[in-house]
C-alpha cells in the first residue's frame, strides 16, 4: 500500500519511533509513504502495530507527535480517523493514526512516540 | 564435555499449547514466538477452521477488520506453531491430558454461550440471541439451520452495543451491498426476501451510556436508503453532561444529538428506518393468540436515579409500554463456560478466575482474550491481552514456575490419543485447501468467498489430496 511515485523521485528522510519501553528506533523512510509503511518496511520492533494494515479499522497504529510537529501536519484528521482514535489507548491532544499520515520532506528527523497500551482503558 | 551438556539442556524445548484459534490465541502465540525461540507451540481449535470470531463474529461488510487474518496466517506458517483443528478440548481431550502433555496451557477459547434475560416469552418463535443470529449470517455450522421468519415488518433488538448495531445494519443494508460480502448464501437469500423495514434498538440506560462505538454509529447514520430516529427524552441533561465527558464519549454523544436534529423527511427514499430507544427495561415477550410467534415486547420505563452519567443507577417509573414487533433479537452479551470441572470459574460473569492471565491455583495454566475478560472490547484489546499474557508466560517459564524438570511429551501423545478416539485433526495446510475452495466458490457469485457450512464437507475438502 505505498503510494506510487516513480521510485527515483522518492526522497528518503529519517524518522524515529520511540517504542513502549522508551527505546528509540531511527529508520530511513520514503517521502510519500505513511508512518505505518515506514515502520513495516523497516521491521521496526512494535508488537501489534498496524493490525488492520492501514484500513482505518483498528487504531493500533496510534502515534503521538510533539506539539510543534502536530501543528504542522498538512491535513486535519477525517471524522473516520477521529472515530478510530477515540478507541486508542493513551489518547492525547497530539495523537494521530500512523497509517493516515504521509511523510513529507519537511518531516526529516521527526520523532514520534508509540504509546504504551493499557489493556482496560476502554472496557468500562 | 560439560559445555555441550549445558547447551543441550538449555535448548530442551518447553512445550506450550493454546486452546482456541481466535485473536487471543494468535496474539499470545505472536508474543511467545517473537520473544522466545525455544518453544514448541501447538494450537487446538474446536472447528476445522481457524480464526474464531474474526471469521464467525465480525460482520461480513467489515472486510477490513478481517485483515488481521493475514498476520495470523503468517504466524501459523512460521514453522513455529502447529495448528490442530477439529479437536474439542473438554471432549476429545481433557484439560488434564493437556497439563500432562505440556509445560504451559493457554486457554483462549472465547465466550460462545448466550446470556438469558430471564423474562417470560424468551423461548417463543422468532426470539433469538444475537450470538445465534450472527452465527447464522456468518455461516457458523451450528447455526446455519436457524429458523427465522423475516416476513415481518418490525424487529426489536434488545441491547445497544456494537453487536446490536452490526445486526441492525445487516438487517437494513441494501442487498446489492451485502451480496458482495462473504455473508452466508442462506442468509443472503433470506435477507433478499425480508420484509423488515423498522428496527428498534432498545436499551436500559440512556444515550450517555451506550456501549457501541462511534465508528459503528456513523456507519448506521450513513446507511443508504435508511433513515433514523433517535429518541432523546432528556436532551437538556445530556447537553449539560457533555462538557464533563472524555473525548470519545463527547464525540459519540454529539453525533447522536446532531443526528436526532437532522430532519428525516429530507432523507430521500428512506423506506427503512432504525430507532434508538433509551430507558426501557424488557419485562415480557408477548405472542399472538393463535400463533407461536412473537407479537410485542413489553418494557418498563425507567429513569436515572442520580446525576451520575458514568455509572447511573436506574429506577422504575412504574410506567409500561408495549412495542409491537414480529421478531426480537437479544443482544445482551456473550459468556463462557468452564471446559473442565476443576477449572476455577466465575459463573456469574461467565469467565475463568484469573489474575493477570494466570488461572487461579493452576500454575502453568493461563487464559487470554474473552474467556478471561468477558465479551468486551475490540480485536485491538484482545491483541493487548494476548501480548500481556505472553509476557507472563515467559516470566513464569524463566522463573521455573511452570516448567518442571521432567520433559513433557507434547503433541505426540495427544495426537495418538486422538487417533484412538477416531478424531481427525485438521492441519493448517489442510485449512488452506479448504480456504482456496471457499474463495473459488465465491468467485462464481462475485463474493470474496462462499463459506462451507457443513463440518463433514469442510473436513472432506480440507483433506482432499491436491493433484
Ligand atoms: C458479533 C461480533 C462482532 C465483532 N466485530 C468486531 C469488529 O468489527 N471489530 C473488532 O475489532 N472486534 C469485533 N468483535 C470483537 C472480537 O471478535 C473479539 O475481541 C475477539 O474475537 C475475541 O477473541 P478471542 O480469541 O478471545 O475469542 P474468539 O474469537 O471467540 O476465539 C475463540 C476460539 O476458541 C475456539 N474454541 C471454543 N471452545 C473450544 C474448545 N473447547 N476447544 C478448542 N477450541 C475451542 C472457538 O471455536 C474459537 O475459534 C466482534 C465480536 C462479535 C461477537
Ligand atoms: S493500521 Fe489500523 S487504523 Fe491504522
Amino acid at each position: 500500500f505505498c503510494h506510487s511515485l516513480p521510485s527515483f523521485q522518492k526522497k528518503m528522510i529519517s524518522v524515529t519511533f520511540v517504542n513502549r519501553e522508551g527505546n528509540s528506533m531511527l529508520v530511513k523512510a520514503k517521502v510519500g509513504d505513511t508512518f505505518l509503511d515506514a515502520a513495516i518496511n523497516n521491521d521496526v520492533d512494535l508488537e501489534g502495530f498496524g493490525a488492520c494494515e492501514g484500513t482505518l479499522s483498528c487504531s493500533t497504529c496510534h502515534i503521538i507527535f510533539k506539539k510543534e510537529d502536530f501543528d504542522k501536519l498538512p491535513e486535519k484528521p477525517s471524522d473516520e480517523e477521529m472515530d478510530m482514535l477515540d478507541l486508542a489507548y493513551g489518547l492525547c491532544d497530539t495523537s494521530r493514526l500512523g497509517c493516515q499520515i504521509t511523510l513529507t520532506e519537511s518531516m526529516d528527523g521527526i520523532v514520534v512516540t508509540v504509546p504504551a497500551q493499557v489493556a482496560d482503558a476502554r472496557d468500562r | 564435555c560439560l559445555r555441550t551438556t549445558i547447551r543441550f539442556s538449555s535448548v530442551a524445548k518447553h512445550k506450550v499449547c493454546i486452546v482456541g484459534s481466535g485473536p487471543a490465541g494468535f496474539y499470545t502465540a505472536q508474543h511467545l514466538i517473537k520473544n522466545e525461540p525455544n518453544l514448541e507451540i501447538d494450537m487446538f481449535e474446536k472447528l476445522p477452521v481457524p480464526f474464531g470470531l474474526v471469521r464467525y463474529g465480525v460482520a461480513p461488510d467489515h472486510a477490513d477488520v478481517k485483515n488481521v487474518i493475514n498476520t495470523f496466517t503468517s504466524i501459523a506458517k512460521s514453522g513455529r506453531l502447529q495448528f490442530i483443528g477439529n479437536v474439542t478440548i473438554g471432549k476429545d481431550v481433557t484439560l488434564n491430558d493437556l497439563r500432562t502433555a505440556y509445560d504451559v496451557v493457554v486457554l483462549a477459547y472465547g465466550a460462545a454461550q448466550d446470556r438469558w434475560l430471564g423474562i417470560p416469552g424468551e423461548n417463543f418463535e422468532n426470539v433469538v440471541s444475537a450470538r445465534k443470529f450472527v452465527g447464522w449470517y456468518n455461516g457458523l455450522p451450528e447455526e446455519s439451520n436457524l429458523q427465522l421468519n423475516l416476513n415481518v415488518e418490525k424487529a426489536v433488538i434488545i441491547g445497544q452495543g456494537n453487536v446490536a448495531l452490526d445486526i441492525a445494519r445487516i438487517l437494513l443494508t441494501p442487498i446489492e451491498i451485502l451480496k458482495k460480502t462473504d455473508i452466508a448464501q442462506h442468509a443472503l437469500q433470506a435477507l433478499k426476501e425480508s420484509k423488515i423495514r423498522n428496527v428498534k434498538l432498545v436499551g436500559r440506560r440512556g444515550p450517555l451510556q451506550v456501549a457501541f462505538t462511534i465508528k459503528e454509529l456513523r456507519e448506521m447514520i450513513k446507511l443508504p436508503e435508511v433513515s433514523n430516529r433517535i429518541h432523546l427524552e432528556d436532551r437538556d441533561y445530556i447537553e449539560a453532561c457533555i462538557p464533563k465527558t472524555p473525548r470519545p464519549r463527547r464525540r459519540i454523544t454529539e453525533l447522536m444529538l446532531q443526528s436526532a436534529d437532522t430532519k428525516q423527511a429530507d432523507v430521500k427514499d428512506s423506506s427503512k428506518q432504525w430507532e434508538l430507544i433509551f430507558h426501557r427495561t424488557p419485562l415480557e415477550i408477548v405472542k399472538s393468540e393463535n400463533q407461536r410467534s412473537v407479537k410485542a415486547l413489553v418494557v418498563g420505563i425507567n429513569r436515572l436515579k442520580e446525576d451520575n452519567w458514568e455509572n447511573p443507577q436506574i429506577e422504575d417509573t412504574g410506567l409500561r409500554e408495549t412495542i409491537p414487533c414480529g421478531m426480537i433479537i437479544k443482544s445482551i452479551g456473550y459468556k463462557s463456560l468452564p471446559l473442565s470441572d476443576e477449572l476455577p470459574f466465575d459463573h456469574i460473569k461467565g469467565v475463568i478466575r484469573q489474575k493477570e492471565g494466570r488461572v487461579e491455583g493452576m500454575p502453568g495454566v493461563f487464559c487470554s482474550g474473552w474467556v478471561a475478560s468477558g465479551p468486551v472490547g475490540v480485536i485491538a484489546s484482545t491483541l493487548q491481552s494476548g501480548h500481556d499474557v505472553g509476557k507472563r508466560i515467559l516470566d513464569d517459564l524463566r522463573k521455573g514456575i511452570c516448567a518442571t524438570s521432567t520433559v513433557k511429551p507434547g503433541r505426540d501423545v495427544i495426537l495418538s490419543q486422538l487417533a484412538t478416539r477416531g478424531v481427525e485433526p485438521v492441519t493448517f495446510v489442510e485449512w488452506e485447501t479448504l480456504d482456496n475452495e471457499e474463495r473459488e466458490r465465491g468467485k462464481n457469485q462475485k463474493k470474496p468467498r462462499e463459506k462451507i457450512i457443513d463440518v463433514r464437507e469442510m473436513i472432506d475438502i480440507a483433506k482432499k489430496v491436491q493433484s
